[in-house]
């Protein structure tokens, strides 16, 4: 059972190290972070089709950017499919029609990457990869609608984080405008669940410009890391 | 004019400014020599030209990125005027205390956006034009006149200024990749102007009378090609907004009941993708409240 105090702290730490995107002297210092958290979790899960030094490897190139967007929506599709299957005490019938439509919407960009991948690089595709909710509460109301927003917030600064990172050519312009078609639904999402914790919170996350944040594949891969038990090497990604 | 804390700026959206400036110490060397060569009158002449240096292909501001921002700080001009014309007019002050917050923190968001873009774009940036809010091209006696009274008309339009916002700016992404600053940035206010429209549509659910019959209830993504709004006097111009969300097919991959997964409906399938409009698709939509 988490208290209110762990779930602040987990918040937080999912809400620390947004920065600004375009520091590649930053990027290598999460880069050498996250590098130490993959370690730890190398002994915990071993991938056959992969290699158990460096985990499931996202790739390199537009390919590498799909695979960690496809990586991100398993995350938040399992999460909200669990949240679906055991609701919390006392979800109202607003909640679980606006909770089943996003459950929905994740399930459908997870799977969309996963044929969208396969059809374009099949030996490329990340496989599922295993979560561990076991610090979320799923019979709470507070710590399930604080996790959605942690993840929500998450995939918003993934993908406009990301957006640079995709090539300007051949493809890439296609996939830029994919990444835009999603990350607004995100936001939409967002937006929603932040007015069901705090009613008029929905842009609270901004900066001054009244700008939302975008993180680097690694800060969010660090973030995510704390549910995905499935070791990821993000190395090849393009930076 | 000081032209430390200007770099420092610029190293908050682009920690490498320095790099791209040769070094920091060369960098300021330079200041020090124009400091001392220049007159002060053109120092922010030479300075920009020290940027258009550092910024040089690939992130150069290229008459595509400029023309891009500028549609964009167009929109947000709009929008901004929009927002500072409702709140304390007649129609905002019958909200509830919570809606008039939501739309003055709107409010302030539009006009920072506004401001953020007229900053990138320094004296490239466009004026902004003159707007009738009515929708009258100029008259005063558009469709949407009376807006200022009517709390529903003015959340009508909102959201779809805010929906239209979001596609408009999906389009235009594809031709900011040579900046990848403005790329983020742009992605960043795209993101912002989601968010917005997902809380309008939620502040929108509860108006019964304003949501057309079979698009109940109004939620806070787009469904198919539904506006959810019922506005006789501007309903082609309304559902212009909204015409192409429909779609179920993406990147040739039908979404509908995807992986086995009955639940997508055709409904899910085009919620969980918001679609581009083309610069010229947002031209048109805008046009009227353009003088």
């Amino acid at each position: 059972m988490l208290t209110d105090k762990t779930l602040e702290k987990k918040t937080a730490a999912i809400n620390e190290g947004v920065i600004q995107p375009f520091s590649r002297r930053r990027f290598l210092g999460y880069v050498g972070a996250a590098s130490a958290l993959f370690v730890t979790a190398a002994s915990c899960k071993k991938d056959d089709n992969n290699n158990p030094d460096t985990g499931v490897d996202l790739g390199s190139g537009d390919v590498g950017i799909l695979n960690y967007a496809y990586a991100l929506e398993q995350l938040e599709a399992a999460f909200y499919s669990q949240v679906i299957l055991t609701p919390y005490s006392g979800m109202t019938a607003l909640e679980t029609e606006l909770l089943t439509d996003i459950r929905n919407h994740e399930v459908a960009h997870r799977e969309f990457f996963k044929t969208a991948i396969t059809a374009a690089a099949p030996s490329s595709v990340i496989p599922s990869l295993a979560v561990n909710f076991s610090s979320i509460d799923f019979t709470n109301r507070t710590s399930v609608l604080a996790t959605a927003k942690a993840f929500e917030d998450l995939g918003v600064t993934a993908y406009n984080g990301a957006g640079q990172l995709i090539s300007t050519s051949g493809n890439g312009p296609t996939y830029l405008t994919l990444a835009g078609k999603i990350v607004s639904v995100e936001a939409r999402h967002a937006a929603i669940i932040a007015d069901l914790i705090t009613a008029g919170t929905f842009s609270n996350t901004t900066d001054v410009n009244a700008l939302d944040m975008a993180r680097t594949p690694a800060q969010v891969l660090a973030i995510a890391g704390t549910y995905i038990t499935t070791k990821i090497n993000a190395n090849n990604l393009p930076s | 004019m000081n032209l430390q804390n200007i770099i420092s700026e610029i190293e908050k959206v682009d920690p490498e400014v320095y790099g791209r400036l040769d070094s920091r110490r060369k960098a300021m060397k330079k200041f020090a020599n124009l400091s001392g060569k220049v007159a002060l009158a053109s120092l922010p002449i030479a300075f920009g030209s020290m940027l258009n240096t550092a910024y040089a292909t690939p992130g150069s501001l290229t008459d595509a990125v400029t023309d891009t921002l500028n549609f964009a700080l167009t929109l947000e001009y709009l929008e901004a005027a929009f927002y500072n014309s409702i709140v304390g007019s007649a129609g905002y002050l019958t909200a509830s205390a919570a809606d008039q917050a939501a739309l003055t923190k709107i409010k302030g968001d539009e006009n920072a956006h506004v401001a953020f873009l007229k900053g990138a774009l320094g004296a490239s940036a466009v004026a902004s034009p003159v707007f009738d809010l009515t929708g009258g091209k100029g008259s005063g006696i558009g469709p949407f006149a009376g807006y200022l009274a009517s709390y529903p008309v003015q959340l009508a339009m909102a959201q779809t200024f805010e929906d239209t916002g979001v596609r408009a700016y999906k389009g235009q992404a594809p031709n900011l990749q040579s900046s990848r600053p403005f790329l983020t940035a742009a992605l960043n206010i795209h993101s912002v102007e989601a968010r917005h429209a997902s809380h309008i549509r939620y502040m929108r659910r509860t108006l019964d009378a304003a949501i057309p019959a079979g698009q109940k209830p109004l939620k806070p993504w787009i469904t198919l090609n539904y506006s959810g709004i019922d506005f006789p006097p501007a309903q082609s111009n309304i559902n212009l907004s909204f015409a192409g969300e429909e779609v179920t097919t993406q990147a040739g991959v039908n979404i509908v009941g995807i992986g086995s997964n009955t639940f997508i409906s055709d409904k899910a399938a085009s919620e969980a993708f918001d679609e581009p409009l083309t610069k010229a698709q947002v031209l048109i939509i805008v046009d009227p409240f353009i003088v």
